[in-house]
């Protein structure tokens, strides 16, 4: 017997399900945890009630094309793989909130929520119960186990390509079960690409998807007109002058410049953004880029990777997906319909929708995230 | 392993294996009239003869297809547009429910593009036709029905139906009545004169034959309009150069299929009924689909539904425990839907979920049930917990 003193202790062999999209960046981390010594298979989220609606080639997940994509991917990977049906908790989780919070006039990030209610909870849930250990994604982040055994989130090491922001409503339990092969070592996505190729997986030159699944010809105004109708309201500035109309106040996101058909211009000169969109008069209200400094926000559902703090902090915060980052000082406190964040920027910051993730950072560790309510202006409080 | 899926496709005989492997090697179009020609022919016909003695047809009513979907497309939209044609009243197609998706989707097809009229026929909740039921469908009005179409037997719940007498109540109305025997032959007498039927599709595969060869038989006073047109090579009514091995080996197997029905029958029956006991015993609350009475159903056939269980994830659990089957239909990108069929038989959808297909075939052994009877119980506990999503 060969004597191995030096050898480190080889990884748990786990038995691990690895979702895959279709995509370059699910399959060869499906591979990498093949290559890691896991028991691995594969499954496709078949995410719409019906899938051959959705057939437009290479983009989004929702395809047949996708299915198969995935299924070409795991054949030459070599591991089982199955196609789950998990039309129903999308429909209801992510694209009927996504719905509901265009019409509250808030701007929704579905991705987020289906990593939060899909990926990590219907699929994770579905997995462990069938004796799965984790659940492997294509994401790029990276987890990192302490001594004591728990997890740390942390961004990728290519930040380019990071997407702890989109992970970041994990919670400790949804952590200790997952696993991103893509963003434990320094690769980029040409990287990704060429080890595709290298493994002979077809789809190392498929394009990226970038696009909302289940809206597949990307008209998000279209397909939002589709569900909530038009309704015709009032362009209004801050003072409550009317300057036009829209055909939906749902239509729009706080800090979006372009689009809004005003006719006369502002008296300044200067261009006007969206500052606030109420659902409830149908009036969205517009006004200069000064008039969308924030100083200050309170964010709902707050998630925490671990612990929650006990007092206020000082953290960096990312306010959209490939959004950079800002400090501020952020404080769990109780609402009144449960817990909330209290974050206050050092430097006001523009262009903060409602609806949207903040994701608190230590460094590169994803500290919480949670929705983002009600925004502070110099002087004014915007409720949507 | 466990391979419990011979429904979906069963392993060739040896025999059927060597019959084609011998035509693999030689050369001719069975339509050429040089030497190579006559040879490439002369094997066709024989095996032709060998097909209508095993399933009781004449020679000249065996048309040959590229298996049992072209059969059932050609019957049910080449016997519509023919009687279409010759009235344009003809228009109403009767069809049972729990029909395979080779009929099923060619009569929606049919209702979508070609204007037919169609009219499902109630079945119980066994999944059976009663031919009343055909005969008060046909009665409203015989002179406006294009074809009727009812499978021999059920390929997922394994439900036989009464094939000769809804072929009596559709011949006395003049109606061609087509019947899809996929499923039937080799496990239950299958003769085609004695059916009365119009028109049957049978296939390669699910005998232990060849992939990719199939057969419309067709009496003789029914002349559908083809699907394929060409060379006319069948009977005018299909065309396509023949596949020479692939037919003598589908000879070759219908004819074994045919002789050892009885036995294998017997014996395949035996297996399943074991099984039924084991999943029984160990999953009491388990609903069997189809009929309780052996005699009714297939006997390579069994299927369940496991109450608060999604299929595809006992199917999961078992497969990576070396156990094949399946949990009913599934759509092209791969997801399992609750199955026609089972709903057709009025199962709430819930249960409609958990179902599983055992199908036995050729090389099925006790092992087989060992193996499921051992594996089930913890499986079904684990779907249990993982619960419909």
């Amino acid at each position: 017997m060969t004597d191995t003193p030096h050898a480190p202790n080889p990884a748990p062999r786990l038995r691990v399900l690895a979702a895959m999209s279709g995509g370059v960046d699910s399959a060869v981390a499906a591979a990498r945890a093949v290559e890691a010594g896991h028991d691995v298979t594969g499954v496709h989220l078949a995410l719409s009630a019906n899938p051959q609606s959705f057939r437009t080639g290479a983009r989004g997940c929702c395809t047949i094309e996708d299915s198969r994509d995935a299924r070409r991917a795991a054949d030459v990977i070599g591991i089982p793989f199955y196609v789950w049906d998990l039309a129903d908790r999308f429909r209801q989780d992510v694209v009927e909130d996504f719905i509901a919070e265009y019409e509250a006039g808030r701007t929704p990030n579905p991705c987020l929520r289906c990593n939060e209610k899909i990926k990590f909870a219907a699929l994770l849930d579905k997995a462990l119960a069938l004796g799965f250990d984790a659940v492997c994604t294509g994401h790029y982040a990276t987890v990192v186990v302490r001594e004591d055994g728990t997890r740390e989130l942390h961004r990728a090491a290519d930040l380019a390509k990071d997407q702890s922001y989109v992970l970041g409503v994990l919670d400790d339990k949804q952590l200790a079960h997952a696993m991103f092969p893509l963003g434990d070592t320094p690769t980029t996505k040409e990287e990704i690409r060429a080890e595709a190729e290298r493994r002979g997986l077809a789809v190392a030159r498929k394009p990226d998807s970038h696009d909302i699944c289940f809206i597949a010809d990307g008209d998000t105004q279209g397909f939002l007109a589709r569900h909530l109708g038009t309704a015709e309201g009032d362009i209004v500035d801050e003072d409550g002058n009317r300057l036009g109309t829209h055909s939906g106040a749902y239509g729009f996101t706080v800090g979006q410049r372009k689009g809004l058909r005003i006719g006369h211009p502002a008296p300044d000169g200067k261009p006007r953004y969206v500052l606030d969109i109420s659902p409830v008069d149908n009036t969205v209200t517009v006004g200069p880029a000064s008039s969308l400094d924030v100083v200050a926000l309170t964010a709902i559902r707050p998630r925490w990777c671990g612990a929650p703090p006990t007092g206020p902090g000082a953290y960096t915060a990312q306010l959209r997906a490939h959004g950079g980052e800002t400090p501020v000082t952020a404080e769990p406190v109780d609402g009144s319909d449960g817990p909330e964040l209290r974050v206050t920027f050092t430097e006001p910051v523009r262009g903060v929708a409602p609806g949207q993730a903040i994701v608190l950072y230590d460094g590169t560790r994803v500290v919480g995230s949670a929705t983002i309510a009600t925004t502070e202006r110099r002087g004014k409080v915007a409720v949507s | 392993m466990a391979y419990l899926d011979h429904a979906a496709t069963t392993p060739m005989l040896p025999e059927a294996v060597q019959a084609m492997t011998a035509q693999l090697g030689l050369t001719g179009n069975a339509s050429s009239l040089h030497a190579a020609g006559r040879r490439a022919r002369r094997t066709v016909e024989e095996a032709r003869e060998t097909l209508a003695a095993a399933l009781g047809a004449r020679p000249s009513e065996v048309v040959l297809t590229s298996g049992g979907t072209e059969a059932d497309n050609l019957a049910v939209k080449g016997l519509y547009w023919a009687r279409r044609a010759g009235d344009p009243a003809r228009r109403r197609v009767l069809a049972s429910p729990v029909e395979h998706h080779a009929v099923l989707d060619a009569v929606h097809w049919l209702a979508d593009h070609e204007d037919a009229h169609v009219e499902w026929l109630p079945v119980d909740s066994l999944g059976r036709v009663h031919p009343d039921a055909l005969r008060e469908a046909i009665g409203r009005n015989p002179d406006d029905v294009a074809l009727a179409t009812v499978m021999w037997a059920n390929n997922e719940i394994g439900t036989l139906q009464p094939v000769a007498e809804l072929a009596a109540v559709a011949r006395e109305a003049g109606v061609p009545l087509h019947a899809d025997a996929v499923q039937a032959v080799g496990q239950v007498p299958v003769d085609f004169a004695a059916s009365g039927l119009a028109a049957m599709s049978v296939s390669g595969h699910k005998i232990g034959g060849p992939y990719g060869i199939g057969a419309l038989l067709l009496g003789r006073e029914w002349a559908p309009t083809p699907l394929l047109h060409g060379g006319g090579q069948e009977r005018d009514v299909r065309s396509g150069t023949l596949d020479v091995p692939a037919v003598a080996a589908f000879a070759v197997a219908a004819r074994i299929a045919v002789e050892r029905r009885e036995e294998f029958a017997r014996e395949i029956g035996a297996l399943r009924d074991a099984l039924i006991e084991a999943v029984r015993e160990a999953v009491p609350d388990v609903v069997l689909g189809g009929d309780p009475d052996p005699d009714g159903r297939l006997p390579a056939n069994a299927h369940f539904a496991f109450p608060g269980c999604e299929g595809d994830s006992l199917l999961l659990l078992l497969d990576a425990q070396g156990i094949e089957c399946s949990t009913g239909s599934a759509c092209t990108a791969g997801v399992a839907q609750p199955s026609h069929v089972v709903l057709a038989t009025g199962t709430e959808p819930d249960l409609a979920r958990g179902t599983l297909r055992f199908s036995f075939g050729h090389t099925s052994t006790k092992a087989d049930v060992d193996a499921v009877a051992a594996a089930i119980g913890p499986a079904v506990e684990r779907a249990r917990s993982a619960g419909l999503s």
